[in-house]
């Protein structure tokens, strides 16, 4: 069910476009020359650290904060000059900033009666749209009478009820318990889902973009590191940030050799690691892999591999992390636990392997 | 007094009442009992009972209801007090919108001229104002001069409303503007990111999420009205409850009912319109500021509205600056009667203050340093109690104090009269009649706000603070000495400078047991001058210095408190 008529296709979805985006804080260069093109439809997470720039830039989606130079463009037209009231981009606060003063309703209807809509097709968007999110019987209390989660279910609904062209979300499920988190976070994709509506999402945590967004924009010190799907950055990260930005991983320096006649990864203290045939290595570039890709058998086993030795381990539930002395360097190795698995003791010596089309190089 | 170390591990449950908080607990509330419960229950009484034989009766209210004097007097005062709102509330209201959402260097201006007002209280400018706005005053001979028309400022009741007005409305510009700047700017930008913007906004979200800190400066602003005597009393004003009250007592004496019946009414009133607010805010909780929020989203100014914001907030500050600008002229003048302006200027005046008056500044010191003291040792030692113990009483102690701000400056001075009269000294002398109970009675009407600030200071010294000296040997009255009380230093300075400050400049409470002019305070000097025509110069000189010192030491404080909060800062 969609809160409100289609007829008029003013709802359709509606593309971001933004291009050649400057914006500084006095000295403080905020966003440095930002490209990007959001597709109509999609669910797009802006991804970093606190201070790397993406609220800053979804604020500025919003009308906020004003860009130095460079336009932002919505289904194709410029509102880089609008005032916020003019964008028709709804926008769901970290706080949420429900008005205290206002019921329930009062708070879904403020927007509709901004756009001086009859009364009558007020009331009953509201009561769809509460309906929509579940909160159709707490309409009459007071904000500071519901739950955080209801208190973030009225202000998605206050947001949505006005059928934005597009829907940014500033850190919204970050004053949510860890239980409730994923809770919502399943209900925002599904809403997400049957609206239609882009939608932007601004998280400092990888988990929750992977979870439910098509597309990641990570970001680091104002620049977009890499745009992609979440499988993609996270296989094929474009750099160390985003490599270690979306999870653990080990990164390798070391040098490309030549022994008995085939090229290798030299690590240091007599490791060699091998190199895809396919594989092109920038000068000075380090071998990239998420602990789960690695394997690591006891040596007495005879499995192929390098000779390692565990330095240390921690037992994390579903896996176990194994800290490997291997060669000069220290990996880490996860391994899944089954109900009787074995943990091996540190100091023991274990074969080193990387699985096939793990690693990637990456520049500093 | 031995306080036990080894009572740290017991549990909370069962803690042992010690002995000394019991004695400190009682100590107080003793002194609550006499000195603010027994005046009060003494005023009920006389205001229920039979005059003579002390009969449960009614008849008292019965006349006040039937005598025309009285209920014109309660509306009059009604009256005032709401009109008084509603002025300062017009000057207040554009203040606070200016200063808290626009960036203009006005702002900090009227920021701090705004507390200015406050230095002096009303009566003291009653005067002065009359020279510069009444019938034959420098505005309106202007106005005659020049168009022929003459506004009445200052007739009847229109002088007590426009005097009260000027110096009241800080608290509602006070009030509001921390409200303002305590809404979370996303609330805003909520309201625009849905489509609003302007004067919409400010009307639909800003001024609602305000109106709490409205209610509670508009509810001080007539409560102070309502109490005020000794304005109304110099602009000849007699029919209000207040001056009634005064009046009563003083010419038909203090065994007369009727004094007592217009103190109850004063009570409830002021007891009805707190509570008002407090109705009116209830279960509202309008704290907006949440994490990562900040203050309201300011705006510069574009060049005209600059300019026109200079102008409004220009024009606004004479107005507030009037009674003060009109003290200094009149402190100065030879003869000022009839034209805008004093003939000639003399320092006579101050040399008369200074060779006659020395007595009232060194009482106005004594008292309002020795009201001071005991505020903030009466004061620290409930919050302590409140905060930091299980006595069974404590919360009594608490309310006891705060009930002081129920009772009008002159309800204080008729119990005090009243409960302390018939006690009599070995000289035969009553005890009402000694200036110490000048210092009690203001005292006890500044307690409440010596407590809050105590309180304020005390909340935000974490528990875990003095359980660290505890755990390292020192006995609880130990770690208060050398750890509470250093980090309270500020709170209890601030609550020290305001009841002094006060104090200094009370006279509704004292206007009553002043009883000879060696004991009087600045305040009273100041009253008795003006009075009469000839004594205005003198008491014109008598508020400037009253103001200055009141000033001086608020500075003083201001500079201990800064002091001593950056060597905290230091420490952290």
């Amino acid at each position: 069910m969609r809160p409100g008529p289609q007829s008029d296709g003013r709802h359709q979805a509606a593309g971001v476009e933004i291009s050649g985006v400057n914006l500084s804080y006095g000295a403080n260069h905020v966003l440095k020359d930002v490209e990007l093109n959001i597709e109509p439809g999609e669910f797009f997470a802006f991804l970093g650290p606190s201070g790397c720039g993406k609220t800053t830039l979804l604020r500025l989606i919003a009308g906020f904060n004003v860009a130095d130079s460079g336009e932002v463009r919505i289904a194709g037209r410029d509102i880089g000059k609008l005032p916020p009231w003019k964008r028709d981009v709804g926008m769901v606060f970290q706080s949420y900033a429900l008005w205290p003063h206002m019921s329930v309703r009062r708070n879904v209807a403020f927007g509709l009666e901004e756009r001086r809509l009859p009364r009558a097709e007020i009331a009953a968007r509201v009561a769809a749209v509460l309906d929509l999110v579940g909160l159709a019987a707490f309409a009459e209390r007071k904000p500071s009478q519901l739950s955080g989660g209801q208190q973030q279910r009225v202000a998605l609904a206050r947001t949505i009820v006005t059928e934005p062209k597009v829907l940014l979300l500033d850190e919204p499920l970050s004053n949510l318990d860890a239980k409730m988190r994923v809770q919502v976070r399943g209900e925002l994709h599904d809403l997400q889902r049957r609206l239609g509506i882009t939608t932007i999402f601004v998280t400092h945590d990888q988990e929750e973009a992977n979870a439910i967004c098509d597309r990641i924009a990570v970001m680091s010190d104002g620049v977009i590191q890499q745009v992609g799907a979440p499988r993609d950055l996270y296989a094929r990260p474009a750099n160390l940030f985003v490599a270690n930005f979306l999870g653990a991983a080990n990164i390798l320096p070391g040098i490309v050799t030549t022994r008995d006649g085939v090229s290798v990864f030299d690590i240091g203290g007599g490791a060699f690691l091998p190199i895809p045939e396919d594989a092109a290595i920038p000068q000075g570039a380090s071998l990239v892999f998420r602990p789960q890709d690695a394997c690591m058998a006891p040596a007495h086993q005879g499995e192929p591999g390098l000779d390692a030795r565990i330095l240390s381990h921690e037992f994390l539930g579903s896996i176990v992390r194994y800290r490997l002395r291997l060669g000069g360097a220290d990996v880490l190795v996860d391994t899944p636990f089954h109900a009787g698995s074995e943990i091996l003791s540190n100091g023991s010596t274990v074969a080193f392997s990387l699985m096939a089309k793990a690693g990637v190089w990456l520049e500093k | 007094m031995s306080i036990a170390v080894t009572s740290a591990g017991v549990s909370a449950t069962r803690a042992p009442v010690r002995v000394g908080e019991l004695a400190l607990g009682l100590s107080i509330a003793a002194f609550l009992l006499v000195f603010v419960a027994w005046p009060a229950v003494a005023v009920t009484y006389v205001a229920f009972t039979e005059k003579g034989t002390g009969a449960f009766t009614l008849i008292n209210f019965q006349d006040f209801a039937r005598t025309d004097l009285f209920v014109r007097s309660l509306w009059n005062s009604i009256y005032v007090g709401a009109a008084t709102v509603a002025w300062a509330s017009v000057i207040a209201l554009p203040l606070a919108v200016l200063t808290t959402r626009f960036s203009f260097r006005g702002a900090i201006v009227i920021q701090t001229l705004g507390f200015v007002p406050l230095i002096m209280p009303p009566f003291v400018g009653a005067v002065a104002m009359q020279m510069l706005f009444g019938r034959n005053g420098t505005i309106n001979l202007l106005l005659s001069d020049w168009f022929d028309v003459r506004i009445p400022f200052m007739e009847g009741l229109n002088g007590v409303i426009f005097v009260e007005a000027l110096h009241y409305f800080p608290f509602i510009l006070i009030n509001v503007s921390a409200s303002l700047r305590n809404i979370d700017r996303a609330m805003e930008e909520a309201a625009q990111n849905l489509g609003c913007s302007g004067f919409r906004l400010l009307r639909r979200i800003v001024l609602p999420l305000a109106a709490p800190g409205y209610m509670a400066g508009a509810s001080l602003v007539f409560v102070k009205v309502f109490d005020d005597l000794a304005t109304p009393l110099l602009l000849n004003v007699k029919d209000m409850l207040a001056p009634q009250a005064y009046l009563r007592i003083t010419s038909i004496g203090i065994a007369d009912p009727m004094g007592y019946v217009i103190a109850v009414v004063l009570v409830v009133m002021s007891v009805a319109s707190m509570g008002l607010a407090a109705l009116a805010t209830r279960g509202v909780d309008y704290a907006t500021v949440q994490r990562g929020g900040g203050g309201i989203a300011r705006r510069s100014l574009r060049p005209a509205e600059s300019f026109a914001a200079y102008l409004v907030v220009g024009f606004i500050l004479l107005l507030v600056l009037a009674p003060h600008i009109g003290l200094l002229l009149l402190s100065f003048a030879t003869v000022w009667s009839f034209s805008p302006l004093p003939d000639a200027l003399t320092t006579a005046h101050y040399v008369r203050v200074f060779s006659e008056s020395g007595v009232y500044i060194k009482n106005t010191i004594l008292y309002a340093s020795l009201a001071g003291l005991i505020d903030v040792v009466v004061g620290t030692a409930i919050a302590w109690l409140v905060l930091r113990t299980k006595l069974s009483f404590r919360h009594w102690l608490d309310w006891g104090a705060t009930a002081a701000l129920a009772f009008p400056g002159v309800v204080i001075g008729i119990g005090y009269l009243r409960a302390f009269y018939d006690v009599r000294l070995f000289g035969g002398a009553p005890l009402a009649t000694l200036w110490i109970m000048i210092v009690l009675a203001v005292a006890v009407r500044r307690l409440p706000y010596a407590l809050r600030a105590s309180h304020a200071a005390l909340l935000q010294i974490s528990r875990s603070l003095e359980e660290a000296a505890e755990n390292l040997g020192a006995t609880r009255q130990r770690a208060v000495r050398r750890i509470v009380l250093p980090l309270m230093t500020g709170g209890i300075l601030a609550g020290f400078v305001t009841s002094f400050a006060t104090a200094a400049v009370e006279l509704s409470a004292t206007l009553l047991l002043v009883q000879s002019n060696s004991d009087a305070p600045l305040a009273y000097g100041v009253y008795v001058f003006m009075q009469s025509p000839a004594g205005r110069g003198a008491g014109a000189a008598l508020g400037v210095v009253t103001v200055i010192i009141v000033c001086a030491c608020a500075l003083l404080a201001q500079f201990g408190i800064e002091r001593s909060q950056n060597a905290k800062g230091a420490l952290q």
